[in-house]
């Protein structure tokens, strides 16, 4: 036997692919799930605290700096890993799943925010001037005339975000979640042969390579002559 | 009895921090008036200007537009904001709109028009300052010049009572200034009240009814072109135009 034949026996074992196949499927399944949910409440949330905070009132601003650094700075792994053995809810169906879920979620929402932020803020005094002196109100000119421009800024950062944030589901398989990461790792375990990682490794390239591409026609596509 | 001026500011004082920008400030602003405001750079000229729609919040007096108080806390800002146009320096189009998005937007949002008349408004808008054909254009593919009069046609389409413009040749390329004064030209011969933040002189000559020269947060001088140009009283007010005419 070759090096070459034992590397692929190792790595690409046929038998064990097809095997394992249908759980790998079924794991990409939950990370489609739980990373579809991360997406939709993360930027939402992120979305609405940087609205709040353009309002302007300080003590609001405070909190909303302060739950955002908190969640940019503790490692997403030790947020779940709080929420499913810390919270009192731990016997809950699903929990894994839940904790997951709430965590990365509280990751993308504090990331997002500051980007949404930084996208509003960075747009010139003069734009609000002119919508302003036209009778428009701050809510008006914020949705109509800021945040249309905004969004366009921060689409390039926020995919990048996203996408990293999202990757990060793969840590569900700590706190028991049956996505692909979780489906392989047992797969190895049963079977002493790593091939179901390679699949698993497949998975994520064909889950997260076409939200790559997402983003980049996004970027392009929003795209505007200045 | 004398007609109520359409603008009518008294005592404006505005302080930033420890800075004493404005002095107390009167204009007042008789209907059709072409009222031009020059000064050095730092003298409060468009803070003045800022202060009569509340760009900028004056920190005492009162402002009057059309009889309505600006600064009374009942006045519905965004709806008495619809009678005073302002044309800025920087144009301030908004980039992702088309000229025609631009003209109708406060037109739908703020004076409620339908889609349909505020798109016929936003027209003859564009039309009244030369750029009908222009309507599909987004800013990026406009001139500066074409930009301005896009700014003015937004300004415009509100059917405001007097228009304010700070600056809005300065950004400008020399060949693309002429544009842009002749539609302030026309805008003028209309009967539209404006007042006219601006170092074009030429355009005071033979536009303005009255010339107010600012300095360091008070209008020094006022009086008609001829008398500011010609004889101002005042040292400061000599100084200064005759470092402008040596250019």
């Amino acid at each position: 036997m070759t090096n070459w034949d034992r590397f692929l026996e190792t790595f690409f074992n046929a038998k064990m692919m097809a095997r394992y196949l249908p759980d790998i499927l079924q794991g990409a399944l939950v990370t489609i799930q739980i990373a579809g949910l991360v997406i939709v409440c993360g930027l939402l949330l992120g979305l609405a605290l940087a609205l709040l905070r353009s309002i302007g009132l300080r003590p609001l601003n405070l909190l909303i700096v302060f739950v955002v650094d908190l969640f940019r700075a503790l490692p997403p792994l030790v947020i779940i890993v709080f929420i499913y053995f810390g919270l009192p809810a731990s016997g809950v169906k699903n929990w894994g799943f839940i904790a997951t879920w709430l965590s990365l979620t509280f990751v993308l929402m504090a990331f997002s925010e500051e980007i949404f932020w930084a996208g509003i803020t960075s747009i010139p005094k003069g734009q609000w001037e002119a919508a302003r002196s036209t009778g428009l109100s701050f809510g008006q000119t914020l949705i109509n005339v800021v945040l249309p421009q905004a969004l366009r800024l921060t689409i390039p950062p926020l995919t990048n975000r996203t996408i990293a944030i999202t990757k990060g589901t793969a840590l569900a398989s700590v706190v028991a979640v049956g996505e692909i990461l979780g489906m392989a790792s047992s797969a190895v375990s049963n079977s002493y042969n790593p091939s179901p990682l390679t699949m698993a490794a497949i998975g994520y390239l064909i889950l997260f390579l076409p939200l790559v591409v997402f983003g980049r026609w996004l970027e392009t596509r929003m795209a505007w002559k200045r | 009895m004398a007609a109520r001026p359409v603008v009518e500011a008294r005592g404006i004082h505005k302080h930033f921090g420890a800075h004493h920008v404005l002095k107390g400030v009167d204009l007042v602003l008789a209907e059709r008036e072409l009222a031009f405001v020059i000064g050095p750079s730092g003298s409060g000229k468009s803070t003045l200007l800022r202060c009569l729609n509340r760009l900028e919040e004056p920190s005492s007096g009162s402002v009057m537009v059309d009889g309505v108080d600006m600064l009374d806390a009942r006045t519905d800002l965004n709806h008495a904001r619809q009678r005073v146009g302002m044309v800025f320096q920087s144009f301030n189009l908004y980039p992702h709109m088309t000229a025609l998005g631009n003209v109708t937007l406060a037109l739908r949002k703020v004076a409620g028009k339908s889609s349909a008349e505020a798109d016929a408004l936003g027209q003859s808008a564009l039309a009244r300052v030369g750029l009908a054909d222009r309507a599909g254009h987004t800013p990026g593919q406009l001139s500066g010049g074409q930009q301005q009069r896009v700014a003015i046609a937004r300004a415009i389409a509100l059917e405001p009572r007097v228009m304010l413009f700070d600056e809005p040749t300065s950004a400008l390329d020399p060949e693309l200034v002429g544009s842009v004064l002749a539609v302030m030209r026309d805008l003028r011969q209309s009967g539209m009240a404006m007042v006219v933040v601006s170092h074009e002189m030429g355009f005071a000559r033979n536009a303005a009814d009255r010339v107010l020269f600012m300095d360091q947060g008070l209008i020094v001088e006022e009086g008609t072109p001829a008398q500011i140009f010609e004889s101002p009283a005042q040292e400061r007010t000599r100084a200064f135009i005759g470092q402008i005419q040596k250019h």
